[in-house]
């Protein structure tokens, strides 16, 4: 029966052309899109290298300072507040303080090389996990002696040193000369914790230290010793964050500074206003997006069915006439849509794959590496299922309903 | 076989009330070819509807091999019509997007049988009706008359006992008209299969063994015609 039934609905689906079309395009696209977005969210959002273990990992990146009457300004924490308050923290494994990527040039053959540099101490490579094609990275005494050494990412030592030796070479980088001691696999941009095309000691921007404000151009990255350690993390934080407050009465200066998991500091930052955690508005606002994006294919799959399932009624009189029973005619109906759905949830695949390929190529996203993500996609495809079945459904279950007599006479021939 | 007692058919609007139907009462035995004749509008079709159990009568009742089947399910109802009674329509109602050996599968398709059963009883329907080069052709590739012996072959593949026929060679010339009605009596005579057929042709209900005829939806005669004949 049920080849019978796919037989069907392959010739349906190759009569009426343009109703396939639509409906495919409906249901591939917006798996399609459903998969991009996902696998940007995961990209931004998701452990990754370097930042794999996400479940232990919190970031500092913004101090808001305020001063009543309204005004407030906020930024990156300074070299000074992060060594002093959040480097002594009791309850994390390791806390590393780096500068935030600043982009500088370099000159090769005579021709400029746009870089970003970043300013790191030696607990930044210990709480990451970056990929090491060759060498290692700095440690503690090459920090300790501001030592002119630096690791490079694979695409900054193809374009210095092509396929020649990297380790020991000499890089300049707005004018500073350094020492390739590591070459690590590319970091992509949008992760602004680690990012960056060349990494050097901090002590390098010693000149920074020195400034006593609370804000600055650095960030910390903090390690739980483990995933339930975050919350006692977070509670010293707080409490570090009120002291800071209490320890400055002259200034009259609120101070608000959270450290956060990489989806919390985006909806802190974008959605709120620095204070709030954001977290379940962004997903509540996800997925009501998501929502609305596939109710409109559900929406054009239930009008097409229902038209395609009227101008079969003569077929569904004669089925019934030789003994199909309502259910039967409903079932057959449903297995059509599925069928219909599953079509249109491989193509979806197959143009996901496509444009994923397409932006990774593009270089749109620097150093992006989109993949395809497997959970997604079976979500989107359950979800293109129940939406199939609904919309397969209702047409079905209405002209299941209808007397043989009056299905017969909807059509002839 | 079939027994219709009282039944009364209306069709109700806001505003009118159409009789269909007028208390008619009909006894089919097993193994009667009857025709059933009439002017158009006159219940005929109505009638064959309510005897195949497509359509529901507004009073009276229809007993099946003895069975009351009033309070019977959707579901009974559909493994009745499936068991035991096959149709022939006017126009055919071949389903376009299936071939021809899979159109006639289809009463098989709601049983307990194997695809490869399906294909043998399929295939030997065919052959009956003398298609047997045409299996794997489409509906929209046969004539008037090719389309009507499948869909006659729909009607017996499932070796059902009773064939309502709703006047199976109205769209046909006389020539194809007469080959079909050969088959239908072939089937009546050499199988035993009870046929009622609608019909507004007078030699061909003639052929028959019993004529029932009806005017303004009540049954105005019937009569016993000689044996049939092919």
């Amino acid at each position: 029966m049920l080849k019978n039934y796919l037989k069907i609905a392959w010739a349906v689906l190759l009569r009426r052309k343009f109703f396939t079309f639509i409906s495919l395009f409906g249901i591939s696209f917006t798996l399609m899109v459903l998969m991009v977005v996902t696998s940007l969210f995961d990209h931004v959002f998701g452990p990754q290298m370097p930042e794999r273990e996400t479940d232990r990992l919190l970031f500092v990146n913004n101090l808001r300072e305020e001063q009543g009457e309204g005004y407030s300004s906020s930024g990156p924490p300074s070299y000074y507040f992060l060594d002093r308050y959040v480097r002594r923290m009791q309850t994390p494994e390791k806390v590393s303080v780096h500068s935030v990527f600043n982009p500088v040039n370099s000159y090769i053959h005579n021709k400029k090389l746009a870089l970003d540099i970043k300013h790191t101490d030696q607990q930044f490579w210990e709480i990451l996990d970056f990929h090491f094609l060759e060498g290692n990275p700095f440690g503690a005494q090459e920090v300790k002696n501001a030592s002119r050494v630096a690791v490079i990412n694979q695409t900054t030592r193809k374009n210095y040193f092509g396929t020649g030796p990297a380790l020991g070479q000499t890089i300049e980088v707005d004018q500073v000369k350094y020492r390739v001691i590591g070459v690590v696999e590319d970091v992509p941009v949008l992760r602004i914790q680690s990012y960056a095309d060349v990494w050097v000691p901090i002590t390098l921007k010693s000149q920074e230290f020195k400034d006593t404000g609370l804000r600055g151009s650095f960030f910390a990255t903090i390690k739980a010793r483990q995933a339930a350690d975050i919350p006692k993390i977070k509670e010293e934080y707080a409490r570090i964050i009120q002291d800071v407050t209490r320890l400055n009465p002259k200034e009259k200066k609120q101070v608000h500074s959270y450290p956060d998991t990489i989806l919390e500091s985006f909806a802190r930052n974008f959605l709120g206003s620095g204070k709030e955690d954001k977290v379940g508005f962004l997903y509540t606002m996800l997925a009501l997006a998501a929502f609305l994006f596939m109710l409109l294919p559900t929406i054009n799959l239930v009008n097409i069915n229902i038209s395609r399932i009227m101008e079969r009624s003569s077929e569904i009189g004669v089925r019934k006439a030789f003994g199909a029973s309502s259910n039967t005619i409903i079932g057959q109906f449903v297995v059509e849509n599925v069928f219909l759905t599953l079509l249109g949830g491989l193509l979806g695949f197959l143009l996901s794959a496509g444009v994923l390929a397409l932006i990774n190529d593009s270089g749109i996203i620097i150093y992006a590496q989109l993949g395809l993500n497997l959970r997604v996609f079976a979500w989107g495809l359950l979800l293109c299922l129940v939406f199939g079945l609904i919309s397969g459904v209702y047409p079905a279950f209405k002209m299941s309903r209808l007397h043989a007599v009056e299905a017969l006479r909807g059509g002839s021939k | 076989m079939i027994q219709l007692q009282d039944i009364e058919k209306v069709y109700r609007t806001k505003t009118i009330e159409t009789v269909a139907l007028n208390r008619v009462n009909l006894h089919v035995e097993r193994g009667e070819f009857v025709s059933i004749m009439g002017p158009s509008g006159c219940g005929k079709s109505t009638l064959l509807n309510i005897m195949g159990l497509l359509d529901d009568p507004s009073s009276g009742q229809v007993i099946i091999d003895g069975q009351p089947v009033k309070t019977h399910s959707d579901k009974q109802l559909a493994r009745l019509r499936n068991e035991k009674i096959g149709f022939v329509f006017q126009s055919y109602h071949l389903i376009h997007d299936l071939s021809v050996v899979d159109n006639v599968e289809l009463p098989l398709l709601y049983r307990n049988v194997s695809a490869i059963e399906r294909r043998k009883r399929a295939l030997a329907a065919l052959e009956k009706v003398g298609l047997s080069a045409r299996t794997k052709h489409f509906p929209s590739q046969l004539s008037g008359g090719q389309r009507q012996r499948v869909a006659i072959a729909r009607a017996l593949a499932g070796q059902p006992e009773i064939i309502l026929a709703d006047e199976p060679t109205g769209n046909l010339d006389s020539v194809m008209g007469d080959e079909i009605m050969d088959i239908l009596l072939r089937l009546n005579q050499e199988e035993g299969t009870t046929i009622v057929m609608v019909t507004h042709d007078e030699n061909m209900a003639l052929k028959t063994n019993r004529l029932v005829r009806f005017f303004d939806g009540q049954q105005v005669a019937d009569s016993r015609l000689v044996e049939a004949q092919i």
